[in-house]
């Protein structure tokens, strides 16, 4: 066995969550070896549209776990520059676009402003004022200066780049293909390590099945459309009430709510369908005309932009909607990163701080209980 | 025929695209890019590139190359993404 | 003609690309009476080789004869004309910006090609044009680009491109090929008597003559604001300049291209395998029917292999019949294999050598839409870890922009595998190669 074939910690996925994870583990001075099947943020890292966000979230612990993470994101952003990972504050504005959206709009912040989240209540004057280019329809909205965006297969690659700064080892086309006695066999030999980090956001159902012990983890279908490059016309991360709904919904068929945004480039990122369909990759023409319609309806000047691509993605989630965090009781050694969904961007950033805690045996910040890995096993009280 | 570019007269024969009336009246450039507002005019000809993007009475990135000329167009240059009616 | 296939909008054969693959296809089916639709998103049939005005006699083309044969032959076939078609669904719906979808049984994709482009210094100053838009603009628009004209790059078009502009009365200043075409012939007198075969004439070579300088390549373009001459150098089989050949040439526009780049979009969304050519081009992959992978959908022309016009005719010839459900008579296949071994030779006989990469600075536009630098592909990869062009996109940006990677694509997928230290493999060119919109389509169209 050579030497660098034994490390501390071994994380198998090298997406947001992975990266994260490995980076905050080789900060606190582990050994970290990450394994990647395909190339750095191949999965659905490069998939998705990075958005870091508080004001989605209903209280409870997801709500927690993305506080953490937004207060871990500024810091990173300060820590490794936050134009290297394209990292920006730019805030998120919500629209109700009818009085009984937006009625049910109040309530939610009052519940999340006693969450801790920063929620201002806006008129559809202060709308336009943040968002001049915005539909007259717009009845009234939220504000949330916490919401922030960065461009994650970008700030994954930096992040794996100080990994291999900080002495860790990236090994991209690198297939875990079962697990051994203290580590893993891979497609190019075995890799040993005293933790194993399951960080393989979609297919971490299947990681997890090679480790014996399984999470229920399965993909729900997301397209984003991106328009031609654009002046600085859409400010914020703007998106209809409706979205709050739909992203905690657990309806199998086809939901879109659309959320706009501009990024450094210049396009228009606008997102995003949610869909059960397994890992059908295929075009779906019915989505894409939604949300291109729902985008027009927020911002009507999109109706003469063109689409320049769609691409799609598939969001790791768990049946409760909960990421799954921390050690497996089932396995000793293994530890779960897995099960963002929607929200794997903005929450690796909390993941990674967390699960660094628990490998150097520090009382994590954040009570792991609702996150357990064998809770889908437990019998319902 | 005759269409204008940034208020200049341009001849134009009929089925000639815009990018071609200009280069014939001695236009190689017209546009400048977003990042290093370098200028570009035609390049592939063909459609392909989106190098030659003009806007088109006040409709911003049409490829010139394809664009047929039309009596009285009002054609203007592109400072960067263009779309200068849009609240920034 | 009464045409309810016309009012439904519904063909038993959709052809896309009118060029010379797709109209011979069109031509082909609609001989067995089945109903065609040939679309295309140039408002006059042709492609790019019989690009032509209103009113155009033929006289500065080539096979001009075969042109009207065929028009003439599809005089039952819908023309679809203006179409830009942006998407295909399976079944098969054909999408095209502004139109009614059109809905066919089977396919005949004939979107030809355009020129492959490799960076150099200077190559996105006005002026420096790719060597099919020049002719482009002279075929199609009565335009000569420029009063003193370079013509640079490899292959046989550069001669084609070079002659119809001293036909035209135009001012060539040189025109410059990279290669020897030696390995086919060792002399360029061979070359023309090749591209006779190509059913182009000896007479280009003829036209073009002493200005016809094999070995020489266009190094660097030069000019504040807009070009005005470029540095040419002769170069060894590797593309390496042999130190102190370099001179300057001025001139007002320079015509270049290195090959061309098939158009893969709408083969790959319909999910057809694809193989990397000889040429180093991604191609979709036909059987002897010219069907690719997916049933009912055919090939015709560029998109399974650059092979020039009369390929493409023969390619369309049997691809239309097998999609109006008649199998090809043995004398097309003979026609075929003959006209690919040509093709294959020629490739043979204009490879791409290495040595163009070394003169890409850190400092050279690679991709020309997004502006992204050679130095941000190379740092992808070095600090970022990209072991792929797809993830340098992603990171870097180089075929992000508006032309979606078309014109960069190829090179960007060559300097990263060159940096990674290996030879180009199909999944690089097909990582950049997927567009699930073929034409820019705005939101509104979208949204219905
Ligand atoms: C359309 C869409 C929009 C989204 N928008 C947002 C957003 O705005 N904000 C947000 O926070 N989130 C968003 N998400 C969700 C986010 O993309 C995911 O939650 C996040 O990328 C998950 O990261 P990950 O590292 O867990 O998974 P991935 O990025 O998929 O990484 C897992 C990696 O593991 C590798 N792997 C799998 N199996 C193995 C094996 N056996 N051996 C080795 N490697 C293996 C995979 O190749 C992959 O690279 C969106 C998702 C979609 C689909
Ligand atoms: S010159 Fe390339 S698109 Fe017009």
């Amino acid at each position: 066995m050579t030497r660098s074939d034994v490390s501390d910690v071994i994380v198998i996925g090298a997406g947001m969550v992975g990266a994260m994870t490995a980076y905050h583990c080789a900060a606190a001075g582990l050994r970290v070896t990450v394994l990647e099947r395909d190339a750095v943020a191949g999965g659905t890292t490069s998939a998705c549209e990075g958005n870091i966000l508080v004001s989605d979230k209903e209280p409870g612990p997801e709500l927690d776990l993305a506080l953490l993470s937004i207060r871990r994101w500024q810091e990173l952003a300060d820590e490794l520059g936050a134009d290297s990972l394209e990292y920006q504050a730019k805030g998120g504005v919500v629209v109700a676009m009818s009085d009984d959206t937006g009625a049910g709009l109040t309530a939610f912040t009052a519940s999340q402003r006693a969450a801790g989240i920063d929620a201002q209540d806006v008129s559809s004057a202060q709308l336009r004022e943040r968002e001049p280019n915005l539909s007259p329809d717009a009845r009234s909205g939220a504000y949330y200066p916490q919401d922030a965006q960065v461009q994650p297969m970008l700030a994954t690659a930096r992040l794996l780049r100080a990994v291999r700064d900080l002495g860790g080892t990236v090994r991209t086309g690198t297939e875990v293909t079962g697990f051994v006695e203290r580590g893993v066999a891979t497609s190019a030999g075995i890799v040993h390590a005293e933790h194993v980090v399951n960080a393989a956001g979609t297919w971490a159902g299947q990681v997890s099945e090679l480790a014996g012990a399984p999470v229920p983890v399965l993909p729900r279908k997301g397209f984003i459309l991106v328009t031609e490059p654009l002046p600085r016309t859409i400010r914020h991360k703007v998106y209809t009430a409706e979205y709050v709904a739909n992203v905690a919904s657990s309806d199998a068929g086809l939901e879109t709510s659309v959320v706009v945004e501009g990024t450094k480039a210049g396009t228009v990122l606008i997102g995003a369908s949610r869909e059960r369909v397994g890992f059908d990759r295929s075009m779906s023409l019915p989505v894409v005309r939604k949300l291109a319609a729902q985008a027009i309806e927020v911002f009507p000047f999109l109706a003469d932009v063109a689409l320049l691509r769609s691409y799609l993605g598939f969001r790791p989630y768990c049946p409760d909607h909960l990421p799954v965090l921390g050690p497996d009781p089932r396995v000793p050694g293994l530890v779960h990163a897995c099960g963002h969904e929607g929200a794997g961007i903005g929450l690796a950033a909390g993941t990674g701080h967390l699960i660094a805690q628990v490998l150097t045996g520090k009382e994590p910040d954040l009570d792991l209980t609702p996150f357990r890995p064998h809770r889908f096993e437990e019998a319902p009280a | 025929m005759r269409f204008t570019f940034d208020g200049k007269a341009i001849p134009a024969e009929p089925g000639q695209s815009i990018g071609a009336a200009l280069i014939a009246a001695g236009h190689r450039s017209w546009r400048r890019t977003r990042i290093d507002a370098a200028p570009r005019g035609i390049f592939c000809g063909i459609g392909i590139c989106h190098d030659c993007l003009v806007t088109v009475d006040g409709a911003a990135n049409r490829r010139a190359c394809l664009v047929e000329a039309a009596e009285d167009m009002r054609v203007t240059t592109q400072e960067g993404a263009g779309r200068a009616e849009l609240e920034c | 003609m009464p045409n309810s296939s016309a009012e439904r909008n519904e063909y038993d054969v959709a052809v896309i690309g009118a060029g010379p693959a797709g109209l011979a296809a069109a031509a082909a089916a609609a001989d067995t009476g089945v109903s065609v639709a040939l679309v295309d998103s140039g408002p006059r049939p042709g492609g790019q080789y019989w690009r032509h005005r209103t009113g155009d006699d033929g006289t500065h083309h080539h096979d001009w004869a075969e042109f009207t044969r065929l028009r003439a032959r599809i005089r039952e076939v819908d023309h679809l004309a203006e179409h830009a078609v942006w998407h295909i669904e399976p079944g098969f719906t054909v999408h095209a910006t502004g139109r009614d979808p059109v809905r066919a049984r089977r396919l005949v994709l004939a979107p030809g090609a355009h020129d492959r482009q490799l960076p150099f210094p200077g190559w996105t100053l006005p002026g420096v044009y790719t060597a099919g838009g020049v002719q482009a603009l002279l075929k199609g628009h009565g335009v000569l680009a420029g009063k003193r004209i370079v013509v640079a790059g490899t292959g046989p078009f550069l001669l084609a491109v070079a002659a119809g502009l001293l036909d035209a009365g135009a001012g060539v200043a040189g025109v410059f090929e990279a290669g020897t075409p030696a390995g086919f012939a060792r002399h360029p007198l061979a070359v023309a008597g090749a591209l006779g075969k190509l059913g182009e004439g000896a007479g280009y070579l003829r036209v073009v003559g002493r200005r016809y300088r094999t070995r020489t390549m266009v190094i660097a373009a030069h000019g504040t604001g807009e070009l005005s001459g470029v540095t040419v150098a002769k170069v060894d089989a590797n593309w390496q300049v042999v130190p102190g050949t370099e001179r300057d040439v001025a001139c007002d526009a320079l015509a270049v291209g290195y090959g061309f780049t098939p158009q893969l979009e709408l083969p790959l969304q319909l999910g057809c395998a694809t193989r990397l050519d000889a040429d180093g081009s991604l191609v979709a992959t036909a059987d002897d029917r010219q069907m690719s992978t997916v049933e009912g959908v055919f090939l015709a022309g560029e998109v399974c292999g650059v092979g020039g016009s009369a390929l493409a005719v023969t390619e369309g010839l049997i691809a239309g019949r097998h999609a109006a459900g008649v199998s090809a008579g043995s004398r097309l296949l003979r026609r075929r294999r003959a006209q690919r071994r040509f093709a294959g030779a020629l490739h043979q006989a204009f490879p791409l050598r290495r040595g163009w990469l070394d003169r890409v600075g850190a400092d050279t536009v690679v991709c020309r839409c997004e502006e992204v630098r050679h130095r941000a592909v190379t740092a992808a990869v070095d600090d970022l870890g990209a072991t792929d062009p797809r993830t340098v996109k992603l990171l870097a940006r180089p075929g992000m922009g508006l032309c979606q990677g078309r014109v960069c694509g190829f090179a960007t997928a060559c300097v990263v595998a060159d940096r990674l230290g290996r030879t180009l493999i199909e999944a690089d060119l097909r990582g950049l190669a997927a567009r699930p919109v073929a034409q820019p389509v705005t939101l509104g169209e979208l949204a219905g």
